[in-house]
């Protein structure tokens, strides 16, 4: 049983020039799995986390999240299914600079609306705890070092508790402490709550120590 | 649904964190609405005004007994000249009395008659203002002083005194302006009038009638009808003129025939006499909603152009909000609740200057010889353009937030996120 399981993935692009960008990808990946996926740029990774975050539905092939298969699902169930199944944290931080770093994190929960502000509130801090950040609550987002953003924005994709979290290249613009930092969060997050995570990466170091390396060279995945 | 608490949060913390072009757009919005009540509560107060003028003086049919050659010449009632071609010359009218025929009956038909409020009966007479050895000629037109009140608003042109001393068989007039000056009469004083026969009376003076057209003012006085009668020396069934006001005006024309047909009387009703009144009204109020609508197709520009720029600067939240779960549809609320949020405030706002700027035109002097009655400037504060105002800024706000709101609900965040 997967928590994440691609069937024979294939896209292609039309613009500029007609392109196959991924081929036939096949993989899953297990509850408590920490996996990493290389390859040089341009061989289709994050175009590949991006069909297996929702957020793009123009592709070929079948997407399962916990057994059930989301692939052809309408965009307001898509939504839904990021909101409260699939933690996000990219290589930029994305935080909304008005908000302060308690209500960056509470966003999300507060649109699945499962929680009542205080609950909310309340899991907010714990979160943000987890990650030893909770001192900056009521700092504004632009506010914060570049290692305390990338750190909200790892809370702020833990706040409803999703099943797998992915990362497109999440340390690429962290110094070599912070991004050990963020290595060791995920790996507290894997051994102490058993989340599974789904981590692509340039960086050999951080991925030779996840739990497996999913490599790729142009669109196919050629070791797993 | 909470989904619109959450936007209308992240709403207000946009337009917040942007006051300065949030308060610009609002300000855009206030003018419009400021300008389009304070124009359209003075313009329609001074097309009031004006129609008033023509209406109040001007009654909706006007029956009287026209000086004119008869149609059919005594020569038209001879057989053997049939076919004949008859020419008269120096035709003149023929010698009739100036009283209306069976006028008492008309003027019951007319009183019982549903569409008609209300019919006054007048006498014209020719007189003479004696002062000392000086004798001006003038009219003095007897009328239902209380008829008058309630169907012409005759007392707002009786600036002294009260056109209800009339009423009573005693000797009282209500004196012309002009000629009041020229005899150096008041209220309280006492004149003297000669009919065309030379007989004298006694008249007291209770009020000035002032209409505001200087020849009339000069020569016009009012005193009861039975009392004018009286100067003429004819019973009480002898009245020149009759004033009748109906329930509906466009009816005059139609109502104006029919008493000529049945009556052998002339009957001028309102159109032709003032055909162009109507016309002034209808442009005035064209210019009022142009200009208006002008200033709220500009103050809706304006939110145009600060929704698409704040977009444009939210593109990153914009895609973490879609990243992270927020539909299409949640992201157009947060843009389009923001415009919305800019409509009413600034709406509200601008109908609360509205109704300072146009309450403070009201208190403003304005006299006029036309109307003594009316001392400031007229205003009409109708509700009804309140709400047409709010709703008007809502619709144009709606309008001006609609299409940026449906851009951002459509931004595809994977192309921001791989753009970065």
């Amino acid at each position: 049983m997967y928590i994440l399981e691609a069937r024979h993935i294939d896209k292609k692009f039309r613009k500029p020039v007609s392109f196959h960008v991924l081929k036939d990808i096949s993989f899953g990946i297990k509850k408590g799995e920490f996996v990493s996926i290389m390859g040089k740029s341009g061989c289709g990774k994050s175009t590949l986390l991006y069909i297996l975050s929702t957020m793009d539905t123009d592709y070929t092939g079948d997407l399962l999240l916990d057994g059930d298969l989301i692939t052809g699902s309408s965009s307001d169930e898509l939504a839904f299914i990021r909101n409260k199944h699939i933690g996000f944290v990219f290589q930029f931080h994305y935080l909304l600079a008005e908000f302060s770093v308690l209500e960056n994190v509470m966003l999300p929960a507060r649109k699945l609306g499962e929680k009542s502000e205080a609950a909310i509130r309340k899991a907010a801090m714990q979160k943000l705890k987890i990650l030893h950040i909770d001192h900056l609550a009521d700092k504004k987002a632009s506010r914060i070092s570049g290692g305390e953003k990338q750190r909200v924005a790892i809370a702020r994709a833990l706040i409803n508790d999703p099943l797998i979290l992915m990362g497109d290249e999440p340390t690429g613009n962290l110094d070599s402490h912070n991004s050990e930092n963020v290595f060791q969060i995920f790996k507290n997050l894997k051994e102490q709550q058993g989340l599974s995570l789904l981590i692509v990466t340039h960086d050999y170091d951080f991925a030779n120590r996840t739990d497996r390396i999913i490599e790729m060279e142009d669109g196919r995945i050629i070791k797993q | 649904m909470n989904h619109w608490s959450v936007s209308l949060s992240i709403a207000r913390t946009h337009l917040l964190s942007k006051l300065k072009s949030t308060v610009t757009a609002a300000l855009g919005v206030t003018f419009g609405i400021g300008a389009y009540i304070t124009l359209v509560s003075f313009m329609t107060g001074l097309n009031t005004m004006l129609d008033d003028l023509i209406l109040n003086q001007t009654p909706h049919i006007h029956i009287y007994n026209e000086i004119r050659a008869s149609d059919k010449q005594p020569l038209d009632y001879l057989d053997g000249l049939k076919n004949d071609l008859k020419v008269i010359s120096s035709v003149k009218p023929k010698r009739q009395p100036q009283k209306i025929r069976n006028a008492l009956p008309l003027m019951e038909w007319l009183n019982t008659n549903p569409e008609v409020r209300g019919a006054t009966p007048r006498v014209n007479s020719q007189v003479f203002y004696l002062s000392g050895s000086i004798e001006i000629g003038g009219n003095l037109t007897g009328i239902d002083a209380e008829q008058e009140t309630v169907l012409s608003n005759f007392g707002d042109y009786v600036p002294q005194g009260d056109p209800s001393d009339l009423s009573g068989t005693s000797n009282n007039i209500l004196l012309g302006a002009g000629l009041a000056e020229k005899l150096s009469l008041g209220v309280g004083d006492h004149v003297q009038l000669a009919n065309i026969s030379g007989e004298l009376f006694l008249f007291k003076v209770v009020g000035i009638y002032q209409s505001g057209i200087a020849e009339i003012d000069n020569v016009q006085s009012f005193a009861n009808l039975v009392n004018v009668q009286k100067v003429l020396g004819v019973p009480a069934n002898h009245i020149t003129d009759i004033h009748v006001k109906l329930n509906d005006i466009n009816k005059a024309t139609v109502m104006a025939e029919k008493i000529e047909e049945l009556f052998t009387v002339s009957a001028r009703d309102i159109n032709e006499a003032n055909a162009q009144y109507e016309t002034g009204t209808s442009i005035r109020n064209l210019i009022t909603y142009a200009v208006s609508i002008t200033l709220l197709i500009v103050a809706g520009f304006g939110i145009y152009n600060i929704l698409n720029m704040l977009i444009y600067e939210k593109m990153n939240d914009i895609a973490i909000l879609k990243a992270t779960g927020f539909t299409g549809r949640d992201v157009a609320r947060i843009f389009l609740s923001q415009a919305l949020i800019i409509g009413v405030t600034g709406g509200v706002i601008g109908l609360l200057i509205g109704y300072v700027l146009s309450a403070l035109i009201d208190t403003l002097p304005f006299e006029t010889e036309a109307l003594p009655t009316i001392s400031t400037y007229p205003v009409n504060h109708d509700p009804l353009f309140y709400l047409i105002g709010i709703s008007f800024a809502l619709l144009s706000t709606f309008l001006a937030g609609y299409l940026p709101s449906r851009k951002a609900g459509k931004i595809d965040p994977v192309q921001i996120i791989r753009g970065n």
